[in-house]
């Protein structure tokens, strides 16, 4: 079975993001960049499916600009065997990504697609469920567990009361949730290696998608910063201040 | 020389989020158990950094010294414990082989290097021969087609893991200094070997020292380096300016972590109603650490760029390694100074790195002998 991963190069967790200083956007310059950690998972777990011997082939897949090669070669060091880098400059919004998505799937035919369940630049949560949408796949979102047991996927999906088990049937597509997998690091000489791993470069024009955006971004602000909070005592105290100082119960 | 740009970051950020996820937050169980966890070992194995420096053919990943010392930098902002696990069979343990063994020395030992599956260590020093590498007196005597070792060797980096020790010893006691040197290959299973306690040592808990004790240890003629007598010296030499590049750079990353802690803590601490970072003269402190580590990293890259070119770079290595290691524990002392009363307890990291660096100033040559070394050259190339 092939499964195809798709990938996001955003801006790295570690780093404080800040505004521009005219609100027009996300200051991006000189800031450092890496794969969504939900794409992490992703990647894992088409690897450990690999390494199950249930997956016979991993290809990945971005779209965006240039630099994020970078981002496929670190999937291909992870063990994916060949990616997909949908070139274009332009701010890919989840309805365009998905478009893209579902003719590459078309193209390659994949028996599974794992996704991450969102990105962390802007956290819309779309594009796995559009994907689904697109090509009339069945869907398991916000997995925690995957298994694929005689040509049915099985996936136990993080819900608000809990757990809920799905099956499926394949081909089908999955997105991420943090308990899914823990991201191994990548071996250096594989890290190596991925450079000689065959990447193909296509165009939004040749797949035949347009992905000019359709949102405006008017105007970009950080969350108002917050006071420090304070420590209490005891309960009655705690009571005591919601009662008087917040005035939230009475 | 970088081979790559692109595989290189990639490369540089796989090792700098491993430092920080899986490293970093293990800094204190390392310095209280004097013991690096076996999972940390395993998951060093796996990642290949047991073989950084050894070539691609013998499973390691044959990185320049460029690469080498990028890597460096990155490995030395966490414990150096850490980096003197994996320090050997990249550096003083393998570079011997690797320099100057037979294809069949390279062949047997390499591969197992590489991958981690045995340590290695580097046999020089003895209780009366330190600095003064060349007076050494262990010896090793030719009985048939075998060598008999005796003597003792100190302050043996991963001795009690080794599972090969490059022994320097005199062949021919006729001739005193370098040119009766030779090197071998020791197994550590060979009859006659001990290992001493472990040296207690005043930082780098998590590595261990001590002394190997060799008594009429048998090996074969096969185990000389290069299988050849009275060049050991020169192999010995050769691993350590080589090595020095390594430490230099080592210095440079710990010095940019104490410096990030110290900068972290300055904004986070008030006194007189402000941070502290608000003030000149902690304003100062930061800014001599900021440049004094931009000026050694430049160093440590210009040297490896020269030697990745092919250029004999003893001086710029002993320049580097001794501007780097001296300027980490200034960098480290005003940590601590920054710190104030919580630099000095073990509740923050800077109090551990101030004793973890002071090490840097004294193995692989001493400060003294770096100006030494870098002295005679002036005078050499001067005279000529
Ligand atoms: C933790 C640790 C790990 C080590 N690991 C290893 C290892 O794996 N393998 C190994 O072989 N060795 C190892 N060493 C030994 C280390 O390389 C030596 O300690 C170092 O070379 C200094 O030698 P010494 O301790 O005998 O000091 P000495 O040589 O006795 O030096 C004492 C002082 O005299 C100065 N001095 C000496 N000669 C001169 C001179 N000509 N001019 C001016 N000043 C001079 C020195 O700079 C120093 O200040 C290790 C040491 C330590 C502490
Ligand atoms: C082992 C030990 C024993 C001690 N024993 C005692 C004791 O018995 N009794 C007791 O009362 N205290 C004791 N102390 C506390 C000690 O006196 C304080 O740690 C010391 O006064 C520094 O204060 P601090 O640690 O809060 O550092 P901070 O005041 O936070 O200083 C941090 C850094 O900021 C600098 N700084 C602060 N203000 C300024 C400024 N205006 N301009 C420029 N730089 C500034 C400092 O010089 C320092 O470099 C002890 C401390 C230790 C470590």
């Amino acid at each position: 079975m092939k499964v195809l991963v798709a990938i996001k190069r955003v801006i790295d967790y570690n780093v404080k993001i800040r505004v521009k200083s005219d609100h027009s956007d996300v200051d991006l310059t000189n800031v450092k960049m890496a794969m969504n950690p939900f794409c992490e998972i992703a990647v894992e777990e088409a690897v450990r499916l690999k390494e199950k011997g249930v997956a016979t082939e991993v290809v990945v897949v971005t779209i965006g600009p240039k630099a994020a090669q970078e981002q496929l070669r670190t999937a291909l060091a992870l063990g994916a065997d060949r990616a997909i880098h949908v070139e274009t400059d332009l701010r890919v919004e989840s309805l365009g990504a998905a478009r893209a998505l579902a003719k590459i799937v078309e193209e390659q035919q994949p028996g599974l697609v794992i996704l991450g369940k969102q990105a962390i630049d802007t956290d819309n949560n779309q594009t796995g469920q559009m994907l689904a949408a697109l090509t009339g796949l069945p869907q398991g979102t916000f997995a925690s567990e995957v298994a694929v047991e005689d040509g049915r996927l099985r996936v136990t999906r993080e819900i608000d009361g809990g757990l809920e088990t799905l099956e499926l049937t394949l081909p089908a597509i999955v997105t991420t949730d943090l308990r899914l997998n823990e991201p191994r690091y990548a071996k250096l000489p594989d890290i190596m290696k991925a450079k000689k791993k065959p990447l193909e470069v296509r165009t939004p024009a040749d797949l035949g998608v347009e992905l000019a955006s359709r949102i405006k971004l008017l105007k970009v602000e950080p969350p108002a910063e917050r006071q420090a909070g304070i420590k209490v005592g005891s309960v009655d105290e705690l009571i005591d201040k919601l009662k008087n100082e917040a005035k939230v119960i009475s | 020389m970088i081979r790559d740009q692109e595989t290189m970051q990639i490369l540089l950020d796989s090792i700098r989020s491993f430092v920080n996820e899986a490293l970093i937050p293990r800094e204190e169980e390392v310095a209280e158990t004097d013991e690096i966890p076996e999972d940390i070992v395993s998951q060093m194995r796996d990642m290949g950094l047991f073989g950084l420096t050894i070539p691609e053919e013998f499973g390691g990943l044959g990185v320049t010294m460029e690469e080498e010392v990028n890597i460096a930098f990155e490995l030395g902002r966490t414990s150096p414990a850490f980096r003197s696990f994996i320090g050997t069979n990249n550096g003083i343990g393998s570079i011997g082989i690797l320099l100057d063994g037979t294809e069949e020395q390279k062949a047997t030992y390499l591969p197992k290097l590489a991958s981690g599956e045995i340590l290695s260590s580097f046999c020089l020093t003895e209780p009366d021969s330190g600095s003064d590498a060349a007076s050494l007196r262990t010896t090793a005597v030719r009985d048939g087609d075998h060598y008999l070792i005796n003597g003792t060797k100190r302050y043996i980096t991963n001795a009690p893991h080794a599972g090969i020790f490059t022994v320097m010893a005199r062949t021919d006691p006729e001739i005193k200094g370098a040119k009766g040197i030779s090197a071998f290959i020791v197994e550590a299973t060979t009859p006659g070997i001990t290992i001493g306690k472990c040296d207690k040592k005043m930082g780098q808990k998590g590595a261990h020292t001590a002394d190997v004790i060799f008594d009429n240890v048998r090996v074969p003629s096969s185990a000389l380096i290069g299988e050849n007598e009275g060049v050991g010296f020169k192999t010995a030499m050769k691993v350590l300016d080589k090595g020095r590049l390594h430490i230099a750079a080592i210095a440079v990353g710990a010095a940019e972590r104490v410096l990030e802690d110290s900068l972290r803590y300055a904004m986070e601490r008030k006194q007189f109603g402000r941070p502290i970072s608000d003030f000149q003269l902690i304003q100062a402190m930061l800014a001599d650490s900021k440049a004094e580590i931009y000026a050694a990293r430049c160093m440590v890259l210009d040297a490896a760029r020269r030697r990745d070119d092919g250029l004999s770079v003893s001086t710029e290595a002993s320049c580097a390694k001794m501007f780097a290691t001296e300027m980490c524990s200034r960098v480290a002392d005003r940590g601590v100074q920054i710190h104030g009363g919580a630099g000095y307890v073990s509740d923050y990291a800077v109090e551990r790195f101030y004793r973890d660096v002071r090490l840097f100033r004294l193995y692989e040559g001493t400060t003294q002998i770096q100006q030494v070394i870098i002295s005679r050259n002036m005078i050499r190339e001067a005279q000529q």
